[in-house]
């Protein structure tokens, strides 16, 4: 009765992704728990960390796709809105180690006591509460979101000028939270963790767990997603991407539709960096950096945009290259990133996901350009399309 | 003079200039109820830029754009001008060509425009009846589920005259639907005009003559941004600054 | 042809005689300071007064030494040198030549010692020295000194100097000096007063501090006129930082606009988002180090102009990665902004990477010709040579561009092509070789920005990054598809960020910029000078 709703709800291709992502998180954690680890078929716990790192990408990237693949705003800065997720869930971490910090200090994380600060910054107040940590997670990234994307949208800035602007973004922020005075660790960033609602962080089943809810959390994440962008906002909202103007003279208010599902994508991605912080021990501004945000982007687009499953798979397939290559050559991981960036754009617009599409081949060629929605903005009458 | 409560569309003295090119140069132009307007012009006449200025696209510099007698439309934007019921096809057929024929209906059809209305949409039975019957309207039945990518440019056209039918406005501008379309589709066209002016009012922008002769409808001559001749089709065509303007000087 | 002659044989003589003189010169030097270790206390200020009468900046070096108790002489031979302690390891000078003479062991000297009374003889000796010295520069910041410290003693040197010195700055100094010293040591109300107004007039920070200290001894009357005075000078003063908060502001600019001109044709003209615009920038950087590099081991002669050479060289090698670049990956991407803002983010990194495996990833040092370093002073600021020049640099390029745009008929073409492509083609323009080539010279325009930040900045794979963002920011401030916008958007976010930083520090007035620019395109998305009308929408 349950699966027939979901089948609905999820089609074949959604239910059946589910089903293969479920299974496989319980064929690691078995295998972990289970097996010794001489046997040829254990995942260590380090693995098991790692994988828990990219389901949290994941996530990250299929925010990203929500706004970019279905919506056509390209955002160059939802690693800011990652980041700020996991500074919030950092904070919380912080506030959890108590006196048991280098200076002994029962309120007051170390980086404080060393900068001589005597009481916790306003901003810090609550976060000994996971709930409240939680919530900031999401809250935080959200409302900045939605601050930036009510200017943004109301005043209908689209294309690379979008992009570029929310690159500033992440780019100021970079340059804010690395200063000392912000109250957030500075260059250093937040670390040292001991332990996340009462369990030890280094200790291998904390670390399955948190592996197991970041799946969990990745699953209801896709199906939500899979349901909004079927809904009639969900084509409203690729009507949108492929036709801005002509929504707007159907009488939508194309703003309002893009900055709600901006603001949830930001609050999305907060979840994902909240999800990340326990999982790697640390938060830093490098988060911030702009070259971590642009790098989710290739995610999607080496998966497919416009598709949910193309995100996952990008978000694991390159974040695995990464992790093997840059251990075994790391002078050629910057060459194969930027070719990755390269080839995908010239010679697979669509991803991964595009080349099971061959059907909609020739609906995409003349799609893609529309997707961008701005060729008009250049005098180009875009001659070498397609 | 018109009576400005009778007129649905007023434009007076419009002009617009872009980098002091004046596309719009004192235009004025009366639409009342339920009425068919033809208007024809040659090439950068300012036919599609007046239909920005009435849709909220542009703004005009100067002049009154009243809608109904008292809704100032200089004042709004885009989408509450939509709200209000005046609904348009472009000249080249705009339509969501990755999305169904259904689903382009479907997000055209007079329903909640809100971001939470549509979340939680259902199809009702009332509705798909509906679409059905505008797309046996536009012949588009048996494409009901394809892609509009897939259509030809007749059928794209077909489409959005079903979208803007679907909208429900109380005015249609329509530009150039007839291009595309073979001679009995044009003719079809012009009959389903004819058809909705009886309750609505529409101002049809074309080249095709023969289109123009088949609405049997008062014409307006547009040259350089203002009226050059209004009347019916056999009485602007006689009109020798409207020859001039057609055949060159 | 004579004359010539002439001219040779007077410049060989009088080089040979300046060779002897100072050659006769120098002996006499190091017999004085050598004799400083023979005998008493009594000796030694007899030593010290030959040395004042000498009139030569050199002595200077030793008599702050001995002042200090770092002059010694060799035991066994009785020469003087300066001893230095660094690391626990005692480094001797020269204190003539000042070049160094190794380490050594220090028992095998003894300090040359000094008593107050010495002291103060040097101090007065040094001060009346430092007011003769041979440069107006150096006398001018001798009477600084005096200013600042109000330095009694100095007053006799400065009023014997004052009946020869010639020079008007430094005279102005020197009365300034001179009032000082009066101000504090003089009761008569009159004086005093003549005093302030003499500071007054002269301004700048030292005078305002000698006024401030003046005033708990003031009585009232002269104490109200002090205030006044004070006032005046913080008026002017304040003038003063704004000027200089406009050139520090101007001088960014032109960092920024060097930077973004090139991409002003890529991203303004042509419309193509290149994220590699920046590594163009480093490529012209590290063409200026190679350069620098082989005319250093080839021709060193030529070691001055190697920035001439660098130029056209920056230029055409950014200029060929642009073309490779446009050639290769953009010209598939027309029409599809977003995925070029993608692949060319790669190309980035590709570049980056490059350059790093080729020359490490350590800064690479490239020296700045000798017409092009130093500074010199107007009224209260300093301006140095460099960035002077940059910034009529930057303007000079700009220019050479809006004369190629509007007058050459490959700037016709280009704007034929961007306006209309398929009208320019059918005119018989090849469109394909215009792009290749508007792209080319906005990445070797790029070249050249490197040329010139090389001069200023640390030469390393990262330099590109660190100017991406502001190059969009100017060129989407100051409005897509215009040169003039480009110039003012730089020159404002420049001067911007100078005038915040005083009270926001670098980082947030940095912040605070970017943060307005967002602001700023929401309310005016096209930028400052939009283009308006149908033809972009």
């Amino acid at each position: 009765m349950i699966s027939d709703k979901f089948y609905k709800y999820l089609g074949i291709s959604g239910s059946s992704f589910l089903c293969i992502m479920g299974g496989a998180i319980l064929i690691i954690v078995a295998s972990n728990t289970l097996l010794n680890s001489d046997h040829p078929l254990h995942v260590s716990s380090y693995v098991v960390t790692l994988l828990g790192k990219y389901l949290c990408y994941a996530i990250l990237a299929i925010s990203i796709d929500l706004v970019w693949g279905y919506c056509g705003v390209l955002s160059l800065g939802h690693g800011a809105f990652f980041a700020l997720g996991g500074y919030a869930m950092g904070m919380h971490l912080m506030r959890e180690i108590g006196p048991r910090g280098v200076y002994g200090n029962p309120v007051l994380p170390d980086f404080m006591v060393f900068l001589n600060w005597k009481e916790l910054p306003w901003y810090w107040y609550g976060f000994d509460m996971f709930w409240f940590a939680i919530l900031m997670a999401v809250v935080a990234p959200a409302l900045l979101a939605y601050i930036f994307g009510w200017l943004a949208f109301r005043s209908r800035v689209t294309g690379v000028y979008l992009s570029i602007m929310t690159q500033a973004l992440t780019f100021a922020l970079l340059l804010a939270f690395y200063r000392n005075d912000m109250g957030f660790g500075g260059n250093n960033g937040l670390t040292d963790f001991k332990d996340v609602l009462g369990f030890n962080i280094q200790e291998n089943r904390t670390r399955l767990v948190l592996f197991v809810i970041s799946g969990l959390v990745l699953m209801i994440t896709f199906m939500f997603s899979k349901i909004l962008v079927d809904s009639k906002y969900g084509k409203a909202l690729i009507a949108i991407r492929d036709s801005e103007s002509r929504v707007r003279f159907l009488g939508y208010r194309v703003e309002h539709y893009k900055l709600f599902i901006w603001t949830l994508s930001a609050g999305l991605a907060g979840i994902a960096g909240a999800l990340y912080v326990p999982q790697v021990g640390i938060i830093n501004p490098s988060e911030f950096s702009p070259a971590n945000s642009i790098e989710a982007v290739l995610w999607v687009a080496v998966g497919g945009r416009g598709t949910l499953i193309g995100p996952v798979l990008g978000a694991i397939l390159v974040n695995g290259s990464k992790t093997i290559l840059t251990s075994a050559f790391p002078e050629v991981w910057l060459f194969t990133l930027g070719a990755i960036f390269i080839f995908v754009t010239i010679f697979l617009p669509k991803g991964i996901m595009g080349l099971f599409n061959r059907s909609n081949r020739k609906s995409n060629a003349s799609g893609i350009s529309k997707i961008a929605g701005l060729r008009k903005i250049f005098i180009f009458d875009g001659k070498k399309d397609g | 003079m018109a009576d400005r409560k009778d007129t649905v569309l007023y434009l007076d003295n419009i002009s617009v200039s872009f980098d002091g090119f004046k596309a719009i140069n004192h235009l004025s132009l009366y639409i009342t109820r339920g009425e068919l307007r033809a208007i024809i012009g040659p090439n950068g006449a300012g036919k599609t830029t007046m239909m920005d200025i009435i849709t909220g696209k542009t703004k005009p510099d100067t002049g009154t754009l009243l809608f109904n007698g008292n809704i100032d439309l200089k004042k709004l934007d885009e989408v509450s001008i939509a709200e209000l019921g005046i609904g348009r096809k472009f000249q080249k057929p705009t339509i969501f060509e990755n999305q169904t024929v259904y689903d382009n209906i479907l997000l055209s059809l007079d329903n909640p425009r809100g971001v939470i209305a549509n979340l939680g949409y259902v199809t009702t039975k009332s509705t798909s009846d509906k679409i059905d019957e505008l797309l046996e309207i536009i012949r588009l039945t048996k494409y009901k589920n394809l892609e509009g990518s897939n259509l030809s440019h007749g059928q794209k056209q077909w489409l959005e005259i079903g979208m803007l039918l679907a909208q429900d406005p109380d005015v249609l501008l329509v530009d150039e639907p007839a291009a595309g379309m073979t001679d009995a589709e044009t003719a079809d066209t012009a009959k389903l005009l004819i058809n909705i002016a009886k309750t609505k009012s529409v101002i049809v922008v074309e080249h095709d003559m023969e289109f123009i002769r088949a609405l049997n409808s008062k014409v307006t001559v547009l040259h350089e941004g203002a009226v050059l001749a209004e009347g019916s089709l056999d009485q602007v065509s006689k009109n020798q600054e409207v020859i001039d303007v057609y055949l060159g000087r | 042809m004579k004359r010539c002659r002439l001219y040779k044989s007077l410049f060989i003589g009088l080089l040979l005689s300046c060779f002897i003189n100072t050659h006769l010169l120098a002996d006499t030097l190091n017999d004085t300071i050598n004799s400083l270790a023979k005998g008493g206390f009594k000796e030694r200020a007899k030593v010290i007064g030959l040395m004042s009468r000498l009139n030569d900046d050199r002595i200077l070096n030793s008599l702050e030494a001995l002042s200090a108790g770092k002059l010694y002489f060799r035991k066994n031979n009785k020469q003087v040198i300066i001893l230095k302690k660094e690391d626990n390891k005692y480094y001797a000078k020269d204190p003539v030549t000042k070049s160094n003479l190794g380490v050594v062991q220090k028992k095998q000297f003894k300090k040359i010692r000094v008593n107050n009374r010495l002291r103060r003889q040097i101090k007065l000796t040094l001060s009346s020295l430092k007011l003769r010295a041979s440069s107006p520069k150096d006398r001018i910041l001798a009477a600084t000194n005096i200013l600042k410290t109000i330095d009694k003693s100095a007053l006799k040197a400065i009023q014997s100097q004052l009946l020869i010195e010639k020079n008007k700055s430094v005279r102005k100094a020197m009365i300034a000096a001179r009032a000082s010293v009066i101000l504090f040591n003089n009761s008569s109300n009159a004086k005093q007063i003549q005093s302030i107004n003499i500071l007054m007039k002269y301004g700048g920070r030292e005078a305002r501090s000698v006024l401030t200290r003046f005033l708990s001894s003031a009585n009232p009357r002269v104490k109200k006129i002090t205030e006044n005075a004070i006032k005046t000078i913080d008026v002017s003063l304040q003038r003063w930082t704004f000027i200089q908060n406009v050139w520090y502001g101007l001088s960014l600019g032109s960092v920024l606009l060097l930077a973004a001109i090139g991409l002003a044709i890529t991203f303004g003209v042509m419309g193509v988002i290149n994220m590699a615009h920046g590594e163009m920038v480093m490529i012209g950087a590290y063409t200026t180090f190679v350069v620098q590099d082989l005319i250093k081991a080839n021709f060193s002669h030529l070691f001055e102009y190697s920035l001439a050479f660098s130029i056209p060289l920056a230029f055409i090698v950014s200029g060929l990665v642009g073309i490779a670049i446009e050639r290769g990956v953009i010209r598939y991407l027309y029409g599809r902004p977003l995925e070029t803002l993608l692949a060319t983010w790669g190309i980035s990194l590709v570049l980056q990477q490059t350059v790093r495996s080729l020359f490490g990833p350590t800064n690479q040092e490239v020296s700045s010709p000798e017409f092009m370093s130093g500074a010199f002073q107007v009224g209260q600021m300093t301006i140095t040579y460099n960035r002077l020049y940059i910034i009529f640099f930057a303007v000079f390029i700009l220019l050479i561009l809006l004369i190629l745009i509007k007058k050459s008929s490959f700037g016709l073409q280009m704007r034929a092509v961007t306006q209309n492509r398929l009208m320019a083609r059918s005119m018989g323009i090849r469109s394909d070789w215009v792009d290749a080539l508007t792209f080319g010279l906005g990445s070797g325009i790029a070249g050249i920005a490197g040329v010139a930040l090389s001069q200023i900045e640390n030469v390393s794979p990262n330099l590109g990054q660190a100017y991406i963002i502001d190059s969009f920011m100017v060129v989407v401030f100051g409005g897509v598809g215009n040169l003039w916008g480009t110039l003012v958007g730089a020159m404002t976010l420049g001067v911007a960020n100078k005038f915040l930083e005083p009270f926001a520090g670098a980082v947030l007035a940095k912040i605070m910029v970017l943060i307005f620019i967002i602001l700023f395109i929401q309310k005016r998305p096209r930028g400052m000078f939009a283009l308006k009308g149908r033809a972009i929408e």
